[in-house]
Order: C-alpha cells, then structure tokens, then sequence
C-alpha cells in the first residue's frame, strides 16, 4: 500500500492526533507551561482513566453498527453503590467485593445484552431503560446517601502510584527510580516485540517496511514512554491506575486489530447482513459486547469510586457522553465498522486536556461546556464532510451564483 | 434530416488515477431510443451522470448540448429543468410513502406550501394510466412489486415533463415478462409522447427489440454508433465492440466433468416464510448434484429459487423449515450459517452489496471473511498469511485491482462480483450454491466467471447454478431443474429442452395451481 492510500485512509486518526499536539501546546504556553508539569501530567491520569476505559467499551459498540450504550454512567454509580455497600456498610473484605462488583457488571451486561442482541430492542431504548433503572436502583440502596470512607484495601487497586524499591537512589536525580526503570523496561520490551516480529516476517518472505523507517518509529515511540515516565517519576511515581488503563488499553488494542473476534466485529457494522450470511455470529457478538461494556463500566465504577473515595447516588453523570464523544472525536464512524482504540484514546486525551488546561486558565466548567460541544461537532462535521465532499455542492452554490452573474453580462454586451 | 436533441462532444472525465472518459461522443436524435452498451467499467454511467448533472460543470472537459443550446449543469435540479430526467439502476423510491407522493416528490402539488392531496392524487393516476399501472395511488411503494416500481420511477418522470428519459439497466431486477412490458412501455412513450430516451442495458436482446441506434463504449472511449436501420447489428458485433476481441461463443465449452457419485441431496424440503410463516415458500423439493456437475435451477422471480437456496445454507431463511439433506452420502443437520460453511457448503447472494460484501472494507478482509480459521491460530490473525492468501486469489480469478487492500467500493461490478466468488472459492466449499452469479456484470467477465465455474466443476465440486436468464442456464449447466411456486416441477437435460419449452413449463404450472 502506498502512503498516499494510507495517509488518506487514516486521515482523520493523523488529523486528530495533530490537534491532540496542537491543543497540548497551546495550553503549554497558556498555562505557562504548567500543563506538562510532572504533577499536572499525573493529574491528566487521574482524571481521565475512568473515560477511557468506558470509550474503549463504547468502541466495541459503536462498531458493531454505530450502537451506543446511554447506561454507563448509571452503572459506574451503581457499582460504586455496592461496593460502598459491602465494604462500609456490610464491612466485607474488600478483595472479594471487588470481584464480587465485577461480577454485577457481568451480570448487568447480562441482562442489557439480551434485550438488544436477542430480544433485538434497539440499543438506544435498552440502554436508556437501563440508565433509569440503574440510576434508581443507586438512590435506592444508597437512601439517597453518600458513603464513605473506604478502607485502604479497596483503595490500593487504583489509587496512589507504584512503591519505589529503590528508595533512596535517585537514578538521573527522578524521585522515584522504579517508576524509570519500568518505564524503560517498557520501551525496550516494545522494541524487542517490534524488531523480533520484523525479523520473523522477513525470515518467511514477507513484504517488510524499509528498516531505516522502522527504526525511526521505534525511536519515536520508545523516546515517548520514557518521556511519559520520567516526568511521572519526577512527581510521585507511575499512578497504579496508569496500569490499569495500559492493560486495558493494550488488550483491546489487540483485540480489536489482530484477533478473528475484532475483524467481526468490524465485519459486522460494515455490513451486517453479509457478515451474517459469511458465517459470523451477529447476534451473539452483540451481546457479548454489551457484556463486555457493563463489565469495563463496572471497572471504571471502582476506579471512580476510589478515586472519590465514596460511593455517591450521582456520580458518574454524563459519563456515557464524554465516553461517547471521545469515540467520534476519535475517529469512529456513526454507523460503525470505522474507529480504532487508539483513535478514542486521542479523543479522550483531546476532551480529558481542553478540560485541565481550561480550568487550570480559570475558564468557567460552563464556558468548557460549549467548548467541548463544539470540538465534538467540528470534528464529526469534518469526518462526513471529508467523506461526502460536501464541500462540492457548496462552491457549485457559489459558483452559480457567480456565473448567473457573468452570463447575464455577456447577454447584455452580446445585445450591445 | 432528423433534429439533433442532444449532442455530447469530446468528454473527459478523471478520477484520482482514473480516466473514466476519454474524448467521448454521443448524438441524440430526437424520437429515437438510443443504447448504451460496454463492460462494467467503460464509462456508461459516468456519461450518464456527466449528462445528469450529478458531476458539476467544471468536473470535466467537452461540452454538452441540449437542443442546440448549451448546457453546465451544477446539479441534477439543472438538468431536470430541462426535461433531462434518469432512472438509476437501485430504485429511488421512499418505501413508506405513497405512489402519489412518490411520483411528485420534490415537485408537490402544493399552494404556498400546502399540499394539494385530491389534486396530487387526480394528477397521479393520469400519470399511472400512462404507463399502464394499475394500482390505487394511496398505495404505499413498499407494497408493490418491483416491476410495479419501475412503472413508477417511469411515471415520476413523466410527471417531471420529461423529454430525455435515461434508464440506467432498467430491467436488472425484473424477469423476462415483466423487463418486455418495461422495454414496450418505452416504446409507446415514444410512439405516443415522442419521448427519447436513453437505455443502458447488458441484456443485448432487449437492445436488439427496443433500440434504434446503439452506442459501444469500451474503456472510456467510444468504439462506434450503429444504426439498425443502415448497418448490420448483430449481438456478435456488438459483443466484439464491447471486450474488444472476437468472442466466439458466449458460453465456455463444458467438459464433461461429472463423476458418478452424489455429492448433494435434498429430500422433501419445505420451508415456510420468514414473517408470514404460514405462507409455504418451498413446498417439497427433492433433487440431486453430483461431483462435477453444475445443475440449473430456473424460475421467475417469487419462484422460491433464493429462498431454497438460502435456507439449505444454515437456515439462513425461513422458518418451520424441514427436509433432509444428505452430503456424500450422510444426513446434515444445519443449524447455523457457520456450521453450513464448516460442512463446505457455501452460498454466493444475489445481492452483493447488500447481503454479499463489506463494501467499506479491502478485498483482503472480504474474501478471508468467511473462514477466518484458515488464517488466524487460536484467535489470533496472521495478517502476512493472510494478504499472500488474498494475493493468490486476486491473480487465480484476474480481479482487476492494484492490491488487496483496495476497498471493495471502488472496483467495477464485475470486479466485485469476482471478490464474492473468491471470499467463497477461498471457505473451500464441496457444494457451492450460485444465486445470479452474473447479475450486472458485463459480457466479458460473465464469460470469465462462466470459465471460473467450469473449472470449480473440473475439481469436483458439485455447483448449484440458480439464474433467472435462461439462455446463460440453458448454456452453462449438465442439467435443470425448473422451479415455480415453491415447486420443482420439471427437471431438463438442456441439449432436450429450448427457451421456449421452459417457459411453456412454467406457463402451464402456473395455470394448474389457479
């Protein structure tokens, strides 16, 4: 494939990822360069983790057929409500309620699943259901109440940062030497996995990409997690909640581009019909989906609640739209079958950076209201206005205009 | 002297790598039907669309007159205005509407705005005596059938004053009875109204009754007008004008490639439909296929010939479905789509942009589709595995495409149509089922997928030929089974049986089940 064909098959991808490093410089100098501060930079962590791992659920969904699920955020608080249960109120082990709070978003993905994969309920209608019941359900077993606190055991899956087992070495003067190393040890693994599959590719003869660009890459990419963590070594450490999300992300990465399940998926919201008539499982893959997104909201619902250490009747309100908007700001088609977890991490880094760097310039969350609204639509305006060429019917608009004009004088010096 | 209605001079039209017309020339009499005939890919509907206005003045070069004047269409609102009015080949119709307001829309009867319904209903039915429609106007589109459709497309455009009427392949979905009263219908607007149009067509008989002059375009450029009433027409010389090299004869030689043993078996299938299950679709059908052979079914659309099909694959339709099927000798159930394909039979639709392929998705990941297991290890893709595997298919069936990772969008109907074969030669079938294998593909690749099923025949595999052109039946299979109402009711050797005889076969079913 040559790079034209990729550059414009992926344009919108480069396209947001451009703006994702417009908009961090942008801030940079706004903020004076507060943005990227070691601390601020592990704040971004904090605040966005929980988005992410539900866009990555959405993902899946919305590529089966531009399917959404409105419930998640009615989950994450629903989760967040039996955990606090078991935990403060029930005092059980806290180990054990969090599998038993994974185990709920199982069943709850269950449930929502066998309306709209079996029942064929328009995800739309189910999920919405779903969000009122799960949303009551909440109020209900929390009195109306906020929890808290939470003990430590519940607390230590996903907050506060790695322990340094170093302890006082400060390797290149990081305050936190394992943070660095792991970090290292990261990017060589990565280049390892990369040089070792090239290797292998051209061993059977396959066509392989020019060395000098591999390389290239490699160093690009290893230089960037060595960066990511050194500056979070130079605050307190890697956030444990950091790793959560790699793992996530990496799995669903994946998944979804080198296993038969995600090409089906993909299969499936490019054309449902044929991909039903080539033998793929439409209906169960759309139910396992929406397993899948209960089960990651239920993930994100102790992440949150830890986070906030409570479990509050209204939290995780209006996650299932920045969830949502991180998909399409991110490259996913409305209609499926187009979008890539690494496309909706960009989004959310869009979405989870204009929120830091507003607040951090003192900008109203209202004000970040509007603008969050507005990158969304410019962004889907551009995918269909790139798709369509819509652009076309506009100039010809103009340029009718214009030349009703000129033939009108070309008449008249003609009568002349 | 005859008026000159529309003139078409030098046309060029580029796409990114592509040069869909080259220096094209097109003249119009007035009064006259004029045919358009080339291959898939030889630039007929981006003339038409040139022509049309769906491609903006400034989009090509060459000029278009209409009536000795001029024109630079911007859209297809300019051109219409001028009575230039064309008919595409997927049918523009709002299924929940009305015919009435089918016909008038985008030109309602309306007073500032309000609807004028009595008026729009009146206006509607003149319109329908017209073509000959006999329907309530208050019908709604998706309640009629598709040669009804037709009519209406036709009547819309009539209600549009139309005085170019351009029919991109207007009988593709129809059967024979019905294509003939679509083709005499234009002839009487002609007749009658003087209304010119232009036809595209594959089907070079129906040329042959309705045209009067016939325009060959072949790779963008135009090969030659012939005139009925001065040349010699005949559907070889048209043929060699399209594919550019003598074609002998339409059909490959079929060797005779059958073995002894029965691959397929169906004993007494029934299959109800899907949503009024107390319809029988596939009333008690038995036949056989051997190894090697490729047997005809042949029927009019309705004639449960897809219905059959899909429901022998995996249960893909119907339902209360019962029957056997016997696959070299051992009874089969089928409960799902994929076990069918594990048990090597396999199924090509009719429809291949609805129900065959990922339009949006690259030759790659639409031929490795149906057995991903042949390219992937405990769930995991082996993607270099799988590009040389598309390679190997690309070069065994000469799809014309730069590379595998071409989206399938962007390739020409026969093009497609070969991905579709590929996708399904590639899930190794035993029993390979072909609804319309040919359906709007031009002659040349018609001809290349004719030799492509010969050559699945010659390996063995039994082929299931499912086609509602009865020439390409007659010239393709070892034997035909006839089908209507859900039934078979006649079962032919095609060296015995003529177009003729078949249709009588059918005709005389018909009358026996009233």
């Amino acid at each position: 494939m040559d790079w034209k064909t990729t550059i414009r098959k992926n344009l919108r991808q480069y396209m947001m990822l451009i703006v994702l490093f417009g908009i961090i410089i942008f801030f940079q100098i706004l903020t004076n360069g507060i943005l990227l501060k070691p601390m601020n930079v592990s704040n971004l962590i904090f605040q966005n983790a929980y988005v992410v791992i539900l866009a990555v659920g959405m993902l899946l969904c919305i590529l089966t057929g531009g399917n959404i699920d409105l419930s998640v955020g009615s989950v994450v608080a629903f989760v967040g409500a039996c955990a606090g249960t078991f935990i403060i109120t029930w005092g059980w082990n806290p180990h054990i309620s969090i599998l038993l709070c994974l185990l709920i978003g199982i069943a709850i993905g269950i449930w929502q699943g066998f309306w709209i994969a079996y029942v064929k309920i328009p995800a739309f209608i189910a999920t919405l259901a779903g969000m009122l019941v799960f949303r009551g359900l909440t109020l209900i077993i929390l009195r109306g109440l906020t929890l808290a606190p939470f003990p430590q055991g519940y607390l230590a899956y996903s907050t506060g940062y790695i322990s340094d087992i170093f302890g006082d070495v400060h390797l290149f003067g990081v305050r936190n030497t394992t943070s660095l190393l792991l970090g290292i040890l990261t990017a060589l693994v990565y280049c390892i996995i990369e040089i070792y599959s090239y290797r292998s590719r051209k061993k059977k003869g396959y066509t392989v990409e020019n060395p000098f660009a591999l390389g290239i890459k490699l160093l690009v990419i290893g230089a960037a997690i060595i960066w990511l963590f050194y500056t979070l070594a130079n605050y307190r450490g890697v956030p444990r909640v950091f790793i959560i999300l790699g793992i996530i992300l990496i799995v669903y990465s994946y998944l979804t581009s080198s296993t038969v399940v995600g090409r089906h998926l993909y299969a499936m919201g490019g054309n449902e019909k044929a991909a039903r008539l080539s033998g793929v499982k439409t209906d169960r893959l759309l139910f396992l989906v929406y397993v899948n997104m209960a089960f990651l909201a239920s993930i994100a619902g102790i992440v949150f609640s830890a986070r906030l250490n409570s479990a509050s009747p209204q939290a995780g309100q209006s996650f299932e739209m920045d969830a949502i908007a991180a998909c399409f700001i991110g490259g996913a088609s409305t209609t499926g079958g187009i979008g890539t977890v690494g496309g909706t991490l960009v989004g959310a880094l869009i979405m989870g950076i204009l929120n830091n760097g507003m607040s951090i310039m003192g900008i109203s969350s209202n004000v970040q209201q509007v603008v969050k609204g507005l990158v969304l639509l410019a962004a889907v305006a551009f995918d269909v206005i790139s798709k369509q060429n819509i652009r076309f019917t506009f100039l010809s608009k103009f340029r009718r205009k214009k030349r009703e004009g000129t033939e009108i004088t070309l008449q008249e010096s003609s009568n002349a | 002297m005859k008026k000159i209605l529309l003139e078409m001079r030098s046309i060029t039209k580029e796409f990114p790598g592509v040069k869909a017309l080259d220096n094209v020339n097109l003249t119009v009499y007035e009064g006259e039907i004029h045919a358009i005939v080339g291959e898939n890919g030889a630039g007929k509907s981006t003339l038409m669309n040139v022509l049309s206005g769906v491609y903006p003045y400034g989009t090509y070069t060459g000029e278009v007159y209409f009536g000795g004047q001029e024109c630079r269409h911007l859209d297809i609102k300019d051109s219409e205005r001028l009575g230039i009015v064309i008919i595409h080949q997927e049918l523009a119709l709002v299924p929940y509407l009305s015919i009435g307001e089918n016909m008038f829309l985008g030109n309602e009867q309306h007073r500032r705005g309000i609807i004028d319904w009595d008026k729009t209903y009146k206006k509607a039915e003149e319109y329908m005596r017209m073509v000959g429609l006999e329907e309530n106007p208050r019908t709604l589109v998706k309640d009629i059938s598709i040669a009804k459709q037709q009519l209406v497309e036709i009547a819309k455009a009539l209600a549009k004053n139309v005085r170019l009427l351009i029919l991109d392949e207007p009988t593709s979905s129809l059967n024979e009875q019905d294509a003939r009263k679509v083709l005499d219908l234009i002839l009487k607007l002609r007749n009658e109204q003087g209304i010119t149009s232009i036809i595209i067509s594959h089907k070079l008989d129906e040329i042959d009754y309705c045209a009067d002059r016939i325009t060959i375009l072949r790779d963008g450029c135009t090969v030659e007008t012939l005139d009925k009433k001065q040349d010699n027409v005949t559907e070889e010389r048209i043929i060699r004008g399209m594919v550019g090299r003598e074609m002998s004869s339409r059909f490959p030689v079929r060797a005779d490639t059958i073995q002894d043993e029965v691959a397929f078996e169906v004993r007494n299938w029934t299959v109800y439909h899907e949503l009024y299950t107390e319809r029988k679709v596939v009333d008690n059908v038995s036949f056989k296929v051997k190894k090697g052979e490729v047997v005809g079914i042949y029927g009019l659309m309705g004639s449960g010939r897809t219905e059959l099909a899909m429901s022998l694959f995996g249960q893909a339709y119907g339902s209360n479905i019962s029957g056997t099927i016997i696959k070299n000798g051992e009874v089969l159930a089928l409960n799902s789509i994929s076990e069918a394909i594990a048990n090597g039979i396999s199924y090509v639709t009719e429809d291949r942009k609805d129900n065959g392929l990922l339009l949006g998705s690259s030759i790659m990941h639409n031929i490795t589709l149906p057995r991903m297991d042949f390219v992937s290890r405990k769930g995991r893709i082996d993607r270099d595995l799988e590009r040389k595997i598309a390679d190997q298919y690309l070069e065994l069936l000469s799809i014309k495409a730069p590379n595998v990772e071409q989206y399938v969008n962007n390739l020409s109907g026969g093009n497609q149509q070969k991905v579709l074969l590929a996708k399904w030669i590639f899930s190794r079938p035993d029993i390979l089922i072909l609804d319309e294998p040919t359906r709007g593909v031009d002659v040349g690749a018609k001809y290349e997928i004719y030799e492509i099923i010969n050559g699945l025949a010659s390996q063995g595999k039994a082929i299931l030929f499912i086609s509602s052109e009865l020439t390409e039946i007659l010239g393709m299979c070892d034997r035909i089974y006839v089908m209507n109402e859900g039934k078979i009711i006649d079962e032919v050797l095609p060296s015995e049986a003529t177009q003729e005889s078949i249709m009588n076969a059918i005709i005389q079913a018909s009358k026996g089940g009233n």
